[in-house]
């Protein structure tokens, strides 16, 4: 009986880690990402360049709502601060992004990177003088700028249809990462009225017009500027932005799981030694 | 069955205690010396791991009402802030979350064990039967706290619960409208959820303290299912039990934080990363996953029943399905607790459990998926290449004659040789025949798995033939087929079977096998090896 | 009990293995506990989001001689005085007065970069440190400057305590000239 059910517990485990949505679109390519499995991490210059991405092309019609720039310098962020020191001078330098080993990370107040992004940036807010909106360089406090003021602008400026906001947009997708990498590289440059064909897009046709051009974004870095480059770092960096601290996560779990290892085992143990000499 | 207290207070002050206060006698019956019967198996660990889920949920509950703002335009928000911004808010709220999911599982392990052993028996009715109310008000609470995220499913979860109560008859309307405050679910709606997601865990807790109570009135039950009769069939409670609950909690503790570390979001739906928009509904609403037999219940019925239509009769059928455990002490005749010693209802018990599963497969599923069906569906297209179009306009007496009328002129059409014929009905008593004289019959033949893929072919076909062709004939055929309705109705019927007719029935005609007289005796005989 | 006959049943050898495991297992649990609480106690403090609105930009050229405009940093009121000579002298008369928190104007007009502040303006938190209430700049004073309501507390023109239960000066708020009349607060 015990091991009937232990295996059809099994069954339904399994059963349900099956996702449920079925289109007609093509399933999302498999790219291997570097944070996808328990023990993966970001690749933060990915994240990076895929900010970039997204500040020069995404984020003309996409908002990221629940984003605001401190958070690109948060511990774990794209542009967080670490002073390392330095292994031929000895003398702490400054470090942006994940250094490989040691660094002391610095406040995302004291981060000038984060706040040159910030600044920026155009922000409309009430004028504290005269009371009303007006432009102002923005801070590391703000949200992303958001490109229309509300989703009837935004519907307005598109054709009717509503760049949906990003910030989650992985974990809101079937297909996560994946998806929003094939979706950005899977128009066959045909369209229909005002639609795109897409042939990852449930239905097929899409309004968003194909928003990758190669050598469109500049990279500093030499990376190749692909559309497929800045399809995956764009798709990284939506990873991070749904997820920031998925490395804080796993690197938790891990310590989490060794512990509860080591305490079941010694409770095994002090539960044999109670149970000694009794019949059960 | 507890017995006279063994405590003995052995300091002065524990003395003085015991005199004022005996919260340590109370505790030290209850939970040290309290005797337990020996051959408890791991199946009775899962009652401790349901008191860490209440403390854990209750816990981080608590903690994240200090952040959540139960606002239609500031809910989502705010569980962002949370997950982003708040320390530690991420472990947290994935706590809480998974929490749900971990209680509920634990708690269909606890209710099957009760029902595979016999639990509900006398005299453990109200023990089974407070169970049953911790259940459903665990339902009520997970249904309320899963509205609060303000996702597309929290949204369209809650309309579509909210609009099950509109389907009782006369009072419906007035008791939906009263539950969500207004005429949809809105900002009242999202305040009250909040107000009663946190009044009723500590409502949960009341109730298993009488749930704890009852347990320990009436005893344990065992696998065995005889009554403890000497000191020999039990152990204290602690350190025996302690230790073993202990040690199953933990590895039930590690599986939770596989889950929280590592998938927290595997048990939830990537539509809940969406604002609830009250605009436009998800492709597919589905519940939790631990909600998804009742879901199929409910959707098991598309036809009416006589006066009640099918929506009432899936809510009823609903609500019954939980209602039936409430009678099961006085459903089940057998006089033998354990279906350890009933060979015939184990078998029935475990296709239940299959049932049940299979229930849940059926309210993940899209309730028209054919799941078999004995051929294709096709369709056999008819149209003239190349014949002489013909139109005349048919004109009836009335109404009542339209019939007769376009008939005979079809006839008349066919003796004058037309090859083919279309009647277009254009009023009451008016229409249009077109003929087709003369030409090329041809014919084609499409199939496909779906009704809606089959339309596709015959769009194709005739975008082949060419839109020139003057009208096509298409005989569908769809086959006898099985959907995951028919299958929820089948599987609905077993699981209200099972309790309704084949406990009872089974109970007094199944012949036992031979029960042990004691806890102790087959513990003592099989001493080595037993499970 | 169970100790007592595990005991009986196998000797002492078996004695420090048992405990051992008793003790181990208890003190892993209770590490356990330990690191468990942590989070729901943290989870209380400033979030990040609060933590990291930091800054108040101020127009100065909007507040006239011997005028004050209260300001909010971090939530919290700030003033921003301008100070008339009048005022200016009599901080600077009093710098060797009998003081509760002794502290000299120029002291208190220092930005938050460590260059000395300009003595017109004093950009001062407007927390009384008694209890937390807001002062009122009441001309013609005791001291000429700041009276709290709550409990009688008496500052002086450089927001210094000079009566009353309040054990220290008002806080001088952190900031910083980033024009000729722009500063940046925080």
């Amino acid at each position: 009986m015990l091991r009937v059910l232990s295996a059809a517990a099994a069954v339904i485990v399994a059963s349900f880690g099956i996702a449920f949505a079925a289109s007609e679109a093509e399933h999302p390519e498999n790219h291997p990402f570097s944070f996808e499995s328990p023990v993966g991490s970001y690749d933060m210059a990915a994240v990076q360049r895929g900010f970039q991405v997204y500040q020069q092309v995404c984020s003309t019609c996409h908002s990221m709502d629940h984003l605001a720039y401190r958070h690109l310098g948060q511990e774990g962020g794209p542009f967080a601060l670490y002073m390392v020191r330095s292994h031929e001078t000895g003398e702490m330098e400054p470090h942006v992004g994940k250094p490989a080993h040691g660094g002391t990370f610095v406040d995302v107040t004291e981060n000038p990177y984060v706040r040159a992004i910030a600044s920026g940036v155009t922000i409309v807010d009430v004028d504290p003088n005269s009371g009303q909106l007006a432009d102002r360089p923005g801070r590391i406090s703000d949200r992303f700028r958001r490109p229309f003021p509300n989703e009837i602008a935004a519907r307005a400026s598109n054709g009717g249809a509503y760049p949906v906001d990003l910030s989650v947009i992985t974990s809101a997708r079937h297909g996560g990462a994946d998806y929003i990498r094939s979706l950005l590289i899977g128009y066959d440059g045909t369209s229909e009225g005002t639609l795109y064909h897409n042939r990852y897009f449930p239905g097929g046709k899409i309004a968003m017009p194909p928003p990758l051009a190669e050598g469109a974004v500049p990279y500093a870095d030499g990376t190749a500027t692909t559309v497929e480059q800045y399809a995956t770092d764009v798709a990284t960096f939506l990873q991070w932005s749904a997820d920031p601290h998925m490395e804080e996560r796993k690197r938790m779990g891990f310590v989490v799981l060794a512990f509860l290892v080591v305490l079941s085992g010694l409770l095994y143990l002090a539960y044999k030694q109670v149970w000694r000499g009794e019949s059960h | 069955m507890s017995g006279p207290s063994t405590y003995e207070p052995k300091s002065a002050f524990t003395r003085w205690l015991d005199r004022r206060l005996p919260i340590v006698r109370l505790t030290h019956d209850s939970f040290v010396a309290y005797p337990t019967p020996r051959n408890l198996n791991y199946w009775w660990t899962f009652g401790a791991m349901l008191s860490l889920c209440l403390v854990v949920q209750i816990v981080t509950g608590i903690v994240l009402a200090m952040h959540y703002v139960p606002h239609i335009n500031y809910a989502f928000a705010s569980v962002q802030r949370i997950e982003r911004d708040v320390p530690f808010g991420w472990l947290i709220q994935n706590m809480h979350a998974v929490g749900a999911s971990m209680f509920f599982l634990a708690v269909y392990v606890h209710m099957f064990r009760g029902l595979y052993y016999g639990s509900y028996k006398a005299p453990r009715e109200l023990l089974w039967i407070l169970g049953c109310v911790i259940y459903l008000l665990m339902v009520a609470t997970g249904f309320l706290g899963y509205t609060l995220p303000w996702g597309q499913m929290s949204f369209w979860g809650a309309t579509v619960i909210t609009n099950l109560l509109g389907a009782l008859p006369l009072i419906g309307e007035s008791i939906k409208n009263w539950l969500m405050g207004g005429f949809s679910v809105d900002q009242p709606t999202i305040n009250r959820f909040f107000s009663l997601h946190y009044l009723l865990p500590f409502v949960i807790a009341g109730v298993v303290a009488l749930h704890v109570w009852a347990l320990h009135e009436a005893g344990q039950n065992n696998p065995a299912g005889v009554e403890v009769k000497s000191k020999a069939d039990t152990v204290p409670f602690t350190p025996h039990a302690t230790m073993k609950d202990l040690f199953a909690t933990t590895l039930f503790v590690i599986m939770f934080a596989i889950f929280v570390f590592y998938m927290p979001d595997a048990l939830g739906h990537a539509d809940n990363f969406i604002p609830a928009n009250p605009l436009q509904t998800p492709p597919e609403i589905v519940p939790e996953w631990y909600l998804l037999p009742f879901y199929a219940i409910l959707r098991a019925f598309d036809f009416n029943i006589g006066p009640i239509d099918s929506k009432l009769a899936g809510v009823l059928a609903m609500f019954a399905s939980i209602g039936v455990l409430f009678l099961l002490p006085w459903l089940d005749t057998s006089r033998v607790r354990s279906m350890r010693y009933r060979p015939i209802a184990r078998q029935f018990f475990v296709i239940f459990f299959f049932v049940c599963l299979a229930l849940g497969w059926c309210g993940g599923k899209n309730p028209g998926l054919i799941l078999f069906k004995v051929a294709d569906f096709s369709a056999t297209l008819t149209w003239v290449e190349g014949g002489q179009v013909t139109e005349q306009a048919i004109q009836a007496e009335g109404a009542a004659q339209w019939d007769d009328a376009s008939s005979a002129a079809v006839a008349a059409a066919r003796e004058g040789g037309a090859t083919m014929t279309a009647v277009t009905r254009t009023g009451a008593s008016t229409g249009t025949l077109r003929t087709v004289s003369g030409g090329e019959t041809r014919n084609a033949q499409v199939s496909a798995d779906t009704a809606d893929l089959l339309e596709e072919e015959i769009t194709h076909v005739k975008e082949e033939a060419g839109q020139a062709m003057p009208f096509f004939s298409i005989e569908r055929r769809s086959p006898a087929r099985f959907t995951v309705t028919n299958f929820s109705l089948l599987l609905t019927i077993y699981y209200f079977l099972f309790f309704i007719v084949i406990l009872p029935v089974l109970g007094l005609r199944e012949r036992p096998n031979r029960v042990p007289d004691t806890i102790a005796k087959p513990v003592l005989n099989e001493a080595q090896g037993a499970s | 009990m169970a100790e007592a006959a595990a005991n009986n049943a196998h000797g002492d050898g078996d004695t420090t293995r048992r405990d051992f495991i008793y003790i181990a297992g208890a003190s892993v649990a209770v590490v356990g506990v330990g690191a468990t609480v942590w989070p729901f106690i943290d989870q209380m403090n400033p979030a990040a989001d609060t933590r990291a609105l930091s800054t108040t930009e101020v127009d100065l050229g909007a507040v006239p001689e011997g005028q004050q405009i209260k300001v909010i940093w971090q939530g919290k009121p700030v003033f921003v005085r301008h100070r008339t000579a009048a005022e200016i002298a009599a901080a600077q008369r009093d710098d060797f007065a009998n003081l509760k928190d002794p502290q000299s104007d120029a002291e208190r007009l220092v930005q938050e970069d460590g260059q000395a502040g300009q003595p017109a303006w004093l950009i001062l938190q407007a927390s009384c440190t008694h209890l937390g209430c807001v002062p009122t700049f009441v001309e013609g004073s005791s001291f000429g400057g700041w009276f709290c309501p709550c409990h009688g507390s008496d500052y002086d023109t450089s927001g210094r305590i000079r009566r009353g239960p309040a054990p220290k000066n008002l806080l001088v708020a952190p900031y910083l000239f980033t024009g000729p009349t722009a500063i940046r607060i925080g």
